[in-house]
């Protein structure tokens, strides 16, 4: 901001005017160094250089939506991190996670809380459920020039619907690629290199109506079968005591389950396991 | 034709136009309590002179309304820009309190039209003794007041009710009370205090129990019972710093009368979307 100092000591007037609701909009007059996607790179793939995000699911309740996600970071054949969380609460009533390049997924993550945050600060109301993810796409979008050259993000967006067109779908989720495509998806989704076995568990095992209990359940199970599968994908860890992250959004805001939900959780997964490795 | 006037004069004439100018419009208290900080504007109309501006500062406003909404959207970007970079912990009411000074100093002394606005910056701590007030006025001048401050037309006399009765130690319907009486207590006819109801009222507290966001909007039948000083209410409604949200609305239920959706109605907690549930923190906690 040293560029616009003003001897007066006066705001700048780009913070004072009517302008712009959006944060990620007023950061491009404020401090446009601060947004990702603005930064050159040297040309070159330069996918192997940060760590590597992995599996998310989302599943769409009779309450809301459940999101978990493992929580493996990897760096070419080498684990980068075996307790990175890569669920969080984009507000009150969302989700987001990410898959990719860990360093511009927890960025992105990040910014788009503030981004939510501070319209609801500036306007005195929540953005929409569909906003909220054409906004998530709209910052995706931004993101392409990194990720054709290696950095590529992905995240997954799931939300406790307010004001639902049909109110039997209160749980909704989205997904996008890398170029800002905003698709919704029906039931549930799984983003990350271990989406596609997680996918796969979740057709066979998913039904509407699902209790949040239940949807919690699967999403372990997904992740397991994920990691059975795909090596970037970290399964429970029982040694270590480290779980997935799993978070449900629902009338009563979002909420992350407690160690203890998760560790007995995960141990009946795995007991599951013992007799039957398929699940 | 007079073709020179001195400093001290234009000063002179510009703060008596930015107080004439304030002097005009309704008032505004903001007093700590035992759980927080109340901030109580008197105001009819649905455009806000209260706001929240970061985790656990708070924003009231009284004057022009166009000068003092730029400087609450300017709080906000401050505040989440500085929150962004650094970390939530970084942005302080201090940090946004000397911002303010620096700009209404600078529109005061260079700009033809002062800014016709007062305001507050209100930061909340752990208890009555470390909330932080800053009253900020037109020409840049900046105090940190003891407890409670009241901004507007006739701030002396309401400030003197406070003065008498303010107690950080009381419960939140008390404090309310005393608000309520304080705006009240000028502006009748005749001198008469008057009394004012939950549609002349727009309040908000900083709880400094809830973790996160501690700005809470009070509106509809939740204020109507605290002003009529039930604390039952209170204590379902502000107690937990998890507290529920609304359930969400029903769904097309043809058989419940319009007098039993009505008593719904009343029972409801306050619906504002945009007061988060769980207290959500921009770093993922």
């Amino acid at each position: 901001m040293a560029k616009d100092f003003d001897p007066s000591g006066r705001m700048p007037d780009y913070f004072t005017n009517a302008g712009t609701s959006s944060f990620t909009q007023f950061l491009t007059h404020a401090s446009p160094e601060l947004l990702p996607g603005r930064r050159p790179l040297p040309p070159g793939f330069s996918a192997d250089i940060a760590p590597h995000a992995t599996t998310i699911v989302a599943i769409a309740t009779a309450e809301g939506v459940v999101m978990g996600g493992d929580r493996r970071a990897t760096m070419g054949n080498l684990i980068a991190s075996r307790d990175i969380e890569k669920v969080h609460p984009a507000d009150s009533y969302s989700l987001i996670g990410i898959a990719g390049t860990a360093g511009i997924g927890i960025e992105l993550m990040r910014l788009f809380q503030v981004e939510l945050e501070h319209y609801e600060k500036i306007e005195g109301t929540m953005l929409s459920t569909d906003g909220k993810a054409n906004r998530l796409a709209g910052m995706v979008r931004g993101n392409l020039g990194a990720a054709m050259q290696g950095l590529a993000v992905v995240p997954l967006f799931a939300g406790y619907d307010l004001s639902p067109a049909d109110p039997a779908k209160v749980g909704r989720i989205f997904s996008f690629d890398v170029a800002g495509g905003l698709y919704e998806e029906t039931g549930y989704d799984a983003i990350g290199s271990g989406s596609l076995f997680a996918k796969s568990a979740l057709k066979k095992k998913y039904r509407a109506g699902l209790s949040t209990d239940a949807a919690v359940r699967l999403a372990v199970e997904a992740l397991y079968d994920a990691a059975d599968d795909d090596t970037a994908t970290g399964g429970p860890d029982l040694t270590r005591k480290i779980f997935p992250v799993v978070m449900s959004a629902t009338a009563n805001g979002t909420h992350r389950l407690t160690e203890a939900e998760i560790t007995a959780v995960a141990e009946q997964v795995v007991a599951g396991r013992m007799e039957n490795p398929g699940g | 034709m007079q073709f020179y006037a001195s400093p001290e004069q234009v000063q002179r004439d510009r703060s008596e136009y930015a107080r004439k100018g304030i002097a005009r419009g309704r008032s505004a208290v903001v007093l700590t309590y035992e759980g927080g900080i109340l901030l109580v504007a008197e105001n009819i109309t649905t455009l806000r002179k209260i706001s929240e501006i970061y985790d656990k500062i708070g924003f009231a406003a009284v004057g022009r309304y166009n000068e003092f909404e730029s400087l609450r959207r300017a709080g906000i970007r401050m505040a989440d820009v500085n929150g962004y970079s650094y970390d939530r912990r970084d942005v302080t009411g201090r940090f946004l309190a000397n911002a303010y000074t620096q700009t209404l100093g600078a529109i005061f002394t260079e700009t033809q039209k002062p800014y016709e606005v007062e305001i507050c910056i209100a930061q909340v701590g752990s208890s009555p003794e470390t909330d932080e007030l800053y009253r900020i006025t037109y020409d840049g001048s900046v105090m940190d007041e003891p407890g409670f401050m009241a901004m507007g037309g006739q701030a002396e006399a309401i400030s003197n009710v406070l003065r008498e009765r303010h107690d950080a130690t009381a419960e939140l319907p008390a404090a309310l009370a005393l608000a309520a009486q304080a705006l009240g207590s000028v502006g009748g006819e005749n001198g008469q205090t008057r009394k004012l109801d939950q549609k002349q009222l727009e309040v908000a507290v900083l709880d400094r129990r809830r973790k996160g966001r501690a700005f809470r909007r009070i509106q509809g039948p939740a204020l109507i019972q605290l002003l009529e000083g039930l604390k039952d209410v209170l204590d379902k409604d502000l107690g937990g710093v998890d507290a529920a949200p609304p359930p969400p609305p029903a769904v097309d239920k043809p058989t419940v009368s319009a007098a039993a959706e009505e008593d719904a109605a009343d029972k409801a907690e306050p619906t504002d979307p945009a007061e988060p549930a769980d207290g959500v923190n921009g770093d993922g906690s």
